[in-house]
């Protein structure tokens, strides 16, 4: 038995270790590598030159940002979708269970394509947005948010999901007794069991949308400084056959992402050393 | 506790018809509407003009194509999540927490760049350029290419669904059947096997959805040769841009249907788990 | 128990290695008897119907069957891809630009351009408005663009081939204006993008937001891609408005040396591009709106292809590489004018 030498009686520790590192160094590792390793063939001040760019910065401000925003609101919207699911009984309640995971079956491409098609000023929605508020959905930031949120939003309700029905209603009817009200029950009790589940949820979307790009570029404008996401960026820098630029942006994407999951980690931790 | 009248624990009525009412809301504009829009635009000018999109030659290629990357990917991630999910739940060893975060790196990690880092390593200018030219072997613009970004896309699905289940379950009944002189192979097959089969099957079953749906990665490394390196999601682009917007949706509806067929297996599954799962309890 | 995982662990690598073979198969998808043109957005329908013309005269000549395959994209795109190692035969894009830089990397002779008649580009194109029907907003000419209540449609020049058309024609008559100079250009063509508010990535996709999603009042269009857009978006109600002065767009063609010496399909590749010289080729060129090159031809479809005052890059611009160099690499002057927050 390879490995370190605890006594563990399960055999198969080289085999499955084995194919576990070639799967994950054949398909991640050496072609992260290859990202990591690109971007320096220009040389530190290269590398810095090319992604302090105004242009590079307000494309990673707004995919972070549209991202960040788009888990935040799907946050109370997968915790409705997931409380509705568990909690309540009516008809149709599979199907609405169904359609959750909707946007695994849209192809991205074609979500953007749809959304767009509502959003647009002439659009299903769009015409009425437009024509009660002014403003405009599609070609904008909030046409980005809306693609995200749409990527994202099942993440959150399928990680709150199984944690709600698991949490049994023994704690809420114990409060119950205890003279709290239903919203001083809800807040107090039900929110902190759910926190973490509602973390990781929030973390899953926001990992899920910050790169995407098939859903966004129809419906985002793509305007420089204003519309223009990082993975475009990505994508032009390649078309000028930029490779480094291109994997420098690529980079600065992968570790600012890695940095915000890092510290949502830290968050989640917290939150569960809180609750012992 | 279950009297004539409401327990406190319980919401109102009212409060109950407001969450139905904003839940289908949500569910109906951010979820339906854009699945509605897909069929409408499909079925625009006919069912005729949508079937013929879809009997195209080129259409059918595209989808053959779709179905073999599909068909490759899922395999190749169900062995890695598999094995991966197995060798950190049931055995401790230093490193464990890098490994679970590398397997669920790439799901932070843009399509864009999935398609990138293959072109960087097997394009003509890249590491293995040369070597793969000099052999005639072709992997970016070709399958390969089209299944190694797909792979690296839908990684983490498997390893993620099964590892928390594996993890909760513990290592006493394998433990218990290694004592009992069970091989490794008899010991997954016999009693990890059936403990994670249903999340097993769900997480294959998403997989497969994501990879016949994925757009960004493939779009990178494809070459976007009609009929050859097209997969459907590039094919519907490749309709839509050629304005045949009826073509393109119905193309995109009936992948559309593949998946909504994938779910629909996925939860009529995770049904009967949890009904099985409930009997046992 | 003693070794049995790592004897299994070798087993295990083994049987990965069929999926692994099978998918590395060699150029499974590119034969001798194949044709690949890497061409850019606009001319699906113009090869999709010389392609069959093609093959039947190749077939009529040599005896020998031969397909097709064509890719389109964005012009920027598909030279990388071919970089990066599609085994593009017959490249035909956008502009000269994005060959030289396939040339660039040794794929194809330096001088490509002298190898065939016209600057190897088989036809040419240039740069109209399209707008809503009725010219709503009187748009004439490309003064008329920078009215404060004008909103404009174009690709983005950094990925599209005919949008970098758009950006120079413009700039070629903004210098032209009383007081014309660079600093001037600089500024009206600043004042242009102002008014953009939907950059897509390739004519495609900009015509769709304009055409299908209402957006803008005019569209900057390649020539045939306005006469395109009459038929398939007639539901729109567009209509093409010439201004007095243009660019002349040549989209090159050449025969990729490296791809077509190593398949053995030179001489059908050669054939392919020179067929479109070809007094058929021509007429077939003019069916889909490109300007052809032979005079009779143009002559014979004097009614679709208005006269127009047309600049060249090399005569307003110095050259592709110069014009690439000066406006649309990172720092240069696209880069400039769309950089201060909006």
């Amino acid at each position: 038995m390879r490995g370190p030498a605890r006594v563990v009686a399960i055999p198969g520790f080289g085999l499955t270790m084995g194919i576990t590192l070639a799967w994950l160094g054949l398909i991640v590792v050496i072609p992260l590598a290859a990202l990591v390793i690109k971007p320096w063939e220009l040389g530190v001040g290269g590398v810095i030159a090319s992604l302090s760019e105004p242009r590079v910065w307000a494309a990673l401000r707004l995919s972070f940002g549209t991202a960040l925003l788009a888990a935040l609101i799907n946050l109370p919207l997968g915790l409705l979708l997931a409380w509705v699911i568990v909690r309540l009984r009516f008809p149709g309640r599979a199907l609405l269970d169904g359609a959750v995971d909707l946007p695994f079956a849209l192809p991205t491409a074609v979500a953007g394509i749809a959304l767009t098609a509502i959003f647009a000023p002439n659009g299903w929605l769009g015409a009425p947005i437009t024509a009660l508020t002014g403003w405009q959905v599609a070609f904008t930031p909030a046409g980005i948010v809306l693609a995200l949120m749409f990527v994202g939003l099942p993440f959150i309700v399928r990680t709150v999901e199984p944690v709600l029905r698991d949490m049994g209603r023994d704690a809420e009817e114990a409060a119950a007794t205890l003279g709290a009200t239903r919203p001083q029950t809800l807040w107090r009790v039900v929110l902190p069991a759910l926190a973490p589940a509602l973390l990781t949820g929030f973390a899953l979307s926001f990992a899920r949308s910050v790169g995407e790009y098939g859903s966004v570029i129809f419906i985002a404008g793509n305007l420089p400084m204003v519309s223009e996401i990082a993975p475009l960026l990505i994508v032009i820098r390649l078309e000028q056959f930029d490779y480094a630029g291109a994997a420098a942006v690529g980079l600065a994407m992968l570790t600012l992402s890695f940095g915000v999951l890092f510290l949502l980690n830290l968050v989640q931790r917290w939150l569960r050393r809180g609750r012992r | 506790m279950m009297g004539p009248f409401r327990p406190a624990h319980e919401d109102a009525p009212w409060a109950r018809r407001l969450l139905l009412g904003l839940a289908l809301l949500v569910a109906l504009v951010m979820l339906l509407l854009p699945l509605l829009a897909v069929f409408t635009e499909a079925l625009r000018r006919g069912l005729p003009v949508a079937l013929d999109a879809i009997l195209e030659e080129d259409s059918l290629a595209a989808m053959r194509l779709t179905l073999i990357v599909a068909a490759i990917t899922v395999p190749v991630n169900l062995v890695g999540g598999v094995a991966a999910a197995w060798c950190v739940a049931k055995f401790d060893f230093p490193g464990k927490r890098l490994l679970v975060t590398l397997i669920e790196l790439p799901f932070s990690v843009s399509p864009v760049i999935a398609g990138l880092v293959f072109v960087l390593i097997f394009g003509a200018q890249g590491w293995f350029g040369e070597w793969l030219r000099a052999r005639d072997i072709q992997i970016i613009f070709a399958l390969p290419g089209l299944v190694l970004a797909t792979v690296f896309v839908t990684f983490p699905f498997v390893a993620r669904t099964v590892l928390p289940l594996m993890q909760e379950q513990g290592r006493d009944e394998e433990e218990a059947a290694a004592t009992l002189g069970a091989t490794g192979f008899q010991t997954f097959w016999r009693v990890t096997l059936p403990n994670v089969k249903w999340a097993l099957l769900s997480g294959v079953l998403l997989c497969n959805a994501r990879a016949m749906g994925e757009f960004g990665a493939v779009s990178v490394v494809s070459g976007h040769i009609r009929g050859e390196t097209n997969t459907m999601p590039l094919h519907v682009e490749i309709l839509y841009n050629e304005y045949q917007f009826a073509g393109a949706f119905a193309v995109a509806a009936l992948l559309a249907l593949l998946g909504l067929v994938t779910l629909a297996a996925k939860t009529a599954l995770e049904r009967v788990a949890g009904r099985r799962a409930g009997g046992a309890a | 128990m003693p070794t049995p995982g790592f004897a299994t662990g070798r087993r295990a690598l083994l049987t990965g290695a069929p999926a692994l073979a099978l998918a590395a198969s060699p150029a499974w998808s590119q034969q001798a008897n194949t044709l690949l043109n890497v061409s850019y957005d606009p001319t699906r329908e113009l090869y999709r119907e010389y392609n069959p013309i093609f093959t039947a005269q190749w077939r009529a000549q040599h005896g020998q069957s031969l397909r097709v395959n064509t890719s389109h994209g964005g012009s920027g795109r598909q030279a990388r891809s071919v970089i990066d190692g599609l085994q593009a035969d017959v490249l035909t894009l956008a502009l000269a630009y994005d060959i030289d830089a396939v040339a660039e990397r040794g794929f194809l002779a330096r001088d490509w351009m002298s190898r065939l008649p016209h600057n190897s580009a088989p036809y040419t194109s240039t740069i109209v408005f399209l707008v809503r029907r009725g010219n709503p907003k009187a748009v004439r000419d490309w003064g008329d663009l920078l009215k404060p209540d004008i909103r404009i449609i174009t690709p983005n020049p950094k990925t599209s081939g005919g949008a970098r058309w758009n950006y120079l024609a413009f700039w070629a008559w903004a210098l032209r204006q009383p007081g014309g100079d660079a600093a001037a250009a600089e500024r009206a063509t600043a004042q242009l993008f102002r008014q953009v508010p939907v950059l897509d990535t390739g004519a495609r996709g900009s015509l769709t937001t304009f055409a299908q999603r209402g957006q803008g009042d005019v569209f900057l269009s390649w020539e045939n891609e306005a006469h395109l857009a009459l038929q398939e978006f007639a539901a729109a109600g567009l209509e093409i408005i010439y201004p007095s002065f243009s660019i002349l767009a040549e989209p090159s063609v050449a025969v990729v040396d490296q791809n077509v010496d190593r398949r053995g399909t030179r001489a059908a590749a050669e054939a392919y591009l020179r067929g479109l010289y070809t007094p058929e080729g021509q007429a077939l060129v003019a069916k889909h709106y490109y300007r052809p090159r032979d005079p009779a031809v143009l002559a014979a479809h004097a009614a679709r292809f208005p006269a127009m005052e047309l600049v060249t890059v090399d005569g307003a611009f110095g050259g592709w590489a110069e014009a690439q160099r000066v406006h649309f690499n990172d720092g240069g002057i696209f880069d400039r004018i769309t950089a201060p927050a909006r």
